[in-house]
């Protein structure tokens, strides 16, 4: 069963975000991204600091079998990124909406909630690739 | 693993499976006005035993001279073993086989070098090998700059001492994606780098060559901190041979070079005109997933056997796609097996033996030459197997003076030759090129 809650907004390209009471923005990959991945091996991250374009390179995940782009939902510049990925990259299969979160921003403009996917939208999302 | 070539039924049932009636037809949309019939000067085919004669008469032309040129690839002895081991059928192939189920001995093999390899250099990994020396500083170039981030600069400084010749290369390879090449000041009396030096801006790696093109030892150890110190990489160029010697790159300063490249000819290939020859690249861990070219790893088997497999293939274009660290996806597996083989037969103490032999050739040819009246050392200070000779006159003369006595009499930088005398020259070799030194400069005072 996939993981998927409630609080958080998704984008199709299996990102998830979550709006902090700061104003900043975490970001990670869902639990179905994790699972079709297999085991992360790597996790390539930006530079705190870094001005990153909505649907720009964000970060690379790699796992034995593939490496996938990460792309930023929005745009923004990187305040915090998750460093304790780079010794442990698994954490991110066991934990992808928590502990395995990969970049926290400060959004340059309005988040668009309209771009974005709720978790039911998401989910039809999953549905229709399962199909 | 066998190669089997379609036969002339298999391309019949294909060609008849998509309806073709000649494989030409497959080329038809081509308009006929592009299509070239024949070429210029290229002649028609030969039979083997045309080819071998012509082959045979050619290689005659060299006639067979006294060789004193190094200037970065070099004549050794290669035991007979090597090239026997190397060229049976299960090593005999232009392209490696990788299939782990079908090639373990191969992958063994390309294993066994890269750990031997990481041994000579002192550092962590090695990649299966490159194409050849020059193309690997372009390589190394392109992976300091994906793995040194916070540099954005572009800029790749030089030490005076980098082979000229591995520049261009590196400029043709990596010149066009916004990286620059530099090089730093020489000090005009060691012919290493100048005592004051300046950086500039974010600078994303420092080349250094040891032994460096005009044969000098440079200070590696304060040229790698320094570098550090501001942010650099550091690039090692170097002999593979030397560090039988000299201090490997890993050892370099306080933190040691991040990534080791160089040429690696003289370890088992013959000098053949050139070609084919190896590059190796070596780094530290930090940087693996940055490398370019295939990495053999160890591993088990369900069973919990041992066995090799290529590693960390994400990184590679069949997997990454456009964003592949880099488009390097062959190695030089023939001559790597060689290399393995001639550093397994001559174990470290044999490559020490070697080294030190070439080394006290080159001192004696030195010290001979420059017993003559006009010929003096370019540069001061100690040496590995070879020095740069300044004459009292133009180098080019001279060396065709040398060429008509059957002598490479070394490499013309113009203002001094370089010569090189490996463990290959005898004494008697030595004297022979240095009476005819002599002879040709009383000449033609």
């Amino acid at each position: 069963m996939i993981e998927l809650p409630g609080d958080l907004l998704y984008t199709e390209e299996h990102e998830w975000l979550r709006r902090e009471d700061d104003g900043s923005v975490t970001i990670g990959i869902t639990d179905h991204a994790q699972a079709a991945l297999g085991d992360l091996v790597y996790v390539e991250l930006p530079e705190v600091g870094q001005e990153l374009d909505s649907g720009g390179d964000m970060a690379v995940v790699e796992s034995v079998k593939a490496a996938s782009d990460v792309y930023s939902p929005i745009a923004g510049v990187v305040e915090e990124v998750n460093e304790s990925l780079a010794d442990d990259p698994e954490i991110i299969n066991g934990d992808p909406y928590g502990s395995g979160w990969i970049v926290r921003l400060r959004p340059s403009e309005k988040i668009n909630e309209d771009e974005l996917l709720s978790p039911i939208a998401y989910q039809e999302l999953l549905d229709e690739e399962d199909a | 693993m066998p190669f089997i070539p379609h036969t002339e039924d298999d391309t019949r049932e294909m060609l008849a499976a998509i309806g073709a009636s000649s494989i030409d037809d497959l080329f038809d949309e081509i308009p006929p006005q592009l299509l070239i019939k024949s070429l210029d000067g290229v002649p028609t085919g030969l039979s083997e035993m045309e080819i071998s004669r012509l082959m045979h008469q050619r290689a005659a032309q060299d006639g067979a001279p006294l060789c004193f040129i190094g200037a970065g690839a070099y004549e050794h002895h290669i035991p007979q073993a090597v090239w026997d081991i190397a060229t049976r059928g299960e090593y005999y192939s232009a392209y490696t086989p990788y299939q782990a189920e079908a090639s373990q001995g191969t992958l063994q093999t390309i294993y066994e070098y890269q750990t031997m390899i990481t041994e000579l250099t002192g550092l962590d990994v090695s990649n299966a090998s490159l194409y050849d020396g020059a193309s690997g500083l372009a390589e190394a170039s392109l992976m300091a700059v994906r793995s040194n981030r916070k540099a954005k600069s572009g800029r790749i400084l030089l030490a005076p001492g980098v082979n000229p010749n591995y520049e261009k290369v590196a400029v043709a390879i990596a010149g066009h994606q916004n990286i620059t090449f530099e090089r730093l000041p020489m000090n005009g009396s060691t012919g290493n780098a100048a005592d004051k030096l300046d950086a500039g801006r974010e600078p994303v790696a420092l080349v250094i060559q040891q032994p460096s093109f005009p044969g000098t030892l440079e200070d590696v150890d304060r040229l790698t901190d320094w570098a550090h110190e501001r942010g650099a990489l550091v690039i090692a160029v170097v002999n593979p041979l030397s560090l039988a010697l000299l201090k490997a790159p890993g050892s370099w300063g306080t933190r040691g070079a991040d990534i080791a490249v160089g040429e690696g000819q003289p370890l088992g290939v013959p000098l053949s005109s050139g070609g084919p020859y190896f590059g190796f690249m070596t780094c530290r861990q930090e940087h693996v997933r940055q490398m370019p070219g295939r990495i053999v790893g160890r591993t088990t088997d369900l069973d919990d056997n041992p066995g090799f497999t290529l590693t960390l293939q994400a990184r590679e274009q069949h997997i990454r796609r456009s964003k592949a660290t880099s488009n390097i996806c062959t190695n030089q597996g023939l001559m790597v097996t060689a290399a393995t083989i001639y550093m397994s037969l001559l174990g470290f103490e044999g490559l020490r033996k070697v080294a030190l032999r070439a080394q006290q050739n080159t001192a004696l040819l030195v010290r001979q030459l420059t017993a003559l009246p006009g010929v003096q050392r370019l540069y001061e200070g100690p040496h590995f197997h070879e020095v740069a000779i300044s004459l009292d006159r133009p180098v080019a003369a001279v060396l065709q003076e040398l060429a008509r006595r059957n002598i490479l009499g070394g490499y013309d930088l113009g203002n001094a030759l370089l010569v090189c005398a490996t463990e290959t020259k005898t004494a008697a070799d030595i004297d022979h090129y240095v009476d005819a030194m002599r002879d040709i400069l009383a000449k033609q005072d």
